[in-house]
């Protein structure tokens, strides 16, 4: 495999305050792939996906050491523009977080903002194009003009995917994406995610191993702040190279 | 008696404690709306809102300068207060724990606690006596002054509500701080801070201390923001406590029609609290 990581991050280091939580993190990230995050809970899979788009920058007392690189460009650079960051790096969380809004204002909300539509029709296109794209727009076509918040839980998180991708991120972090779901809505957020994996470098965290079994091309497994392996998926579940992944695959602790 | 009927007995005799001051906090508000309307009913007329106020000794007239001042002093009080009180709670919540957040928070708690009059005198000093003059600027000066505190302390509390995970989702979209408050954390919070507007509104539209010293009063009717001006609690102030009976009439008429002014903010903004949040949360 000779690509070109999307993703560069290099002796990464996080505190929050005296606090360290990311112990010399190294890791590359293809492009167009899933990349899974796993470990148990506290090991710092948030802080470090946070990372990947400056979301950690308005915490107080948050600190970064080393290097994250996107196509070869410093992130945490002083000349680089957080805003223009995260116009290319989306971010789904673990709670879906909709406006309260309707739902064409939420997914426009982006697109809006970045004034990135120059007439109504190409608006309504692109909100229609990023609905389809989160397998949405059948159950809400007829209702855009409804409130985002009487959506069900996995509608309003597939809401908040569509309103990523709707101003077409290259990267798209998911955070636990369906821990507050249920199994068929996980289903369809699990399928999803297959089908944008062609358009988008996905990096997702998930504490269900299954989940990362089923989803993610490559799996990197975080133990106390430490990237402990970083793994083709198949290869990391059925023979791992380190004595702690083993233990936490196969369930022996955390 | 054992403990189980004992507890319950217990819990009853709470309940209808509870119960009891409900009632007992209800009977003044029942007794003073009672009165005022039957007092008022009998007085108010057509021309209560038509007419001026006619000198002592005719009878007949209304206070149609006053209802005008009312509505025109509360009107500039809001324009000062409510841009200045909602920046400032945005502030205080954006910031909060900071030095500047906590002096904010302290000095509106303090400004609410400071008597009407006081503010009244302040405004006097600062608005009227250089001026020579009375007038609706210096009355709207007062109120405005009184509104700001409910409304920092209303705004900031209500954002401090709105959940961070909504502001991250703008930010993560690529919007500024400042186009996250404004966008989605603000909107979020609006319902409350309208309703928070109109209870400010409502507070200082029975003031009359205040006014006393600022809009004092005018027998004419007036829009001028540099000329003294009417409103209805100090008409009532005034005609309640003169010996004529027809002026006590018209007094009572007066404290209905604020009493109603009031009533009809609270539909008001209930009404569009219900419109703004059926539209969040439909
Ligand atoms: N905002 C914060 N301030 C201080 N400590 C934090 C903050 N967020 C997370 N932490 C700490 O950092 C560590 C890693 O947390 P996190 O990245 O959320 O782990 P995970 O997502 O793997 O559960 C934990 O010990 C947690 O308590
Ligand atoms: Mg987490």
């Amino acid at each position: 495999m000779i690509l070109t990581p999307k993703i560069e991050v290099a002796g990464l280091n996080f505190y929050y305050g005296a606090h360290r939580v990311l112990e010399d993190i190294n890791l590359r990230i293809q492009p167009n792939q899933v990349t899974a995050l796993i470990g148990p809970s506290g090991c710092g899979k948030s802080t470090f996906i946070r990372s990947l788009n400056r979301m950690n920058d308005i915490v107080p007392g948050a600190r970064v050491e080393g290097s994250i690189c996107i196509d070869k460009q410093d992130i945490y650079a002083p000349s680089v523009d957080v805003v223009n960051l995260r116009r290319r790096v989306g971010m789904v969380f673990q709670k879906s977080n909709p406006f309260p809004k309707s739902i064409f204002d939420n997914v426009a909300y982006g697109l809006r903002i970045n004034g990135m539509t120059s007439s109504r029709e190409e608006l309504r296109g692109r909100v229609e194009a990023s609905l389809k794209a989160a397998a949405l727009w059948d159950e809400v076509r007829d209702r855009l003009q409804t409130s985002a918040l009487a959506l069900s839980g996995g509608q309003q998180q597939r809401l908040c995917i569509a309103r990523a991708l709707a101003i077409e991120p290259e990267i798209v972090l998911m955070d636990e994406p369906a821990s507050a779901l249920d199994p068929i809505a996980t289903q369809k957020i699990e399928e999803l995610i297959y089908q944008l994996k062609s358009r988008y470098t996905i990096v997702i965290v998930t504490h269900n191993m299954q989940q990362a079994a089923r989803v993610s091309d490559v799996t990197a497994f975080f133990w106390l702040g430490r990237l402990v392996e970083c793994d083709r998926t198949n290869k990391l579940f059925t023979a791992p190279k380190e004595k702690l992944t083993e233990d936490y695959i196969t369930g022996r602790f955390g | 008696m054992n403990r189980t009927t004992r507890r319950k007995a217990l819990s009853s005799a709470f309940v209808g404690f509870c119960a009891l001051s409900v009632l007992i906090a209800l009977v003044p508000l029942a007794l003073v709306l009672s009165f005022v309307v039957s007092q008022g009913i009998r007085a108010i007329n057509v021309d209560f809102f038509t007419q001026m106020p006619k000198p002592v000794g005719e009878p007949g007239g209304g206070m149609a300068n006053a209802i005008v001042g009312t509505l025109m002093l509360a009107g500039l009080g809001s324009l000062m207060a409510v841009p200045i009180g909602v920046l400032s709670g945005i502030y205080a919540s954006e910031y909060a724990g900071t030095r500047i957040a906590s002096l904010i928070r302290f000095a509106a708690d303090t400004l609410n606690g400071v008597p009407s009059i006081v503010i009244g005198v302040l405004v006097y000093g600062i608005a009227v006596l250089p001026f020579k003059q009375f007038s609706a600027l210096a009355g709207g000066i007062a109120l405005g002054i009184m509104m700001i505190p409910i409304i920092a302390r209303t705004t900031e509390e209500l954002l401090l509500l709105v959940p961070g995970t909504m502001r991250e989702g703008a930010l993560a979209l690529g919007a500024t701080r400042a186009r996250a408050v404004f966008t989605v954390v603000l909107p979020a919070a609006l319902p409350g801070i309208i309703t928070g507007i109109v209870l400010a509104l409502a507070r200082i539209s029975g003031e009359t201390a205040p006014l006393l010293f600022t809009a004092f009063n005018n027998r004419f009717f007036t829009t001028s923001l540099r000329q003294p001006i009417s409103s209805l609690t100090v008409q009532v102030y005034t005609y309640a406590s003169s010996p004529y009976a027809d002026w006590q009439r018209q007094a009572w008429a007066g404290a209905l029609v604020l009493v109603t002014i009031v009533l009809l903010c609270s539909i008001l903004a209930r009404v569009a609290t219900r419109r703004l949040e059926s539209m969040h949360a439909r």
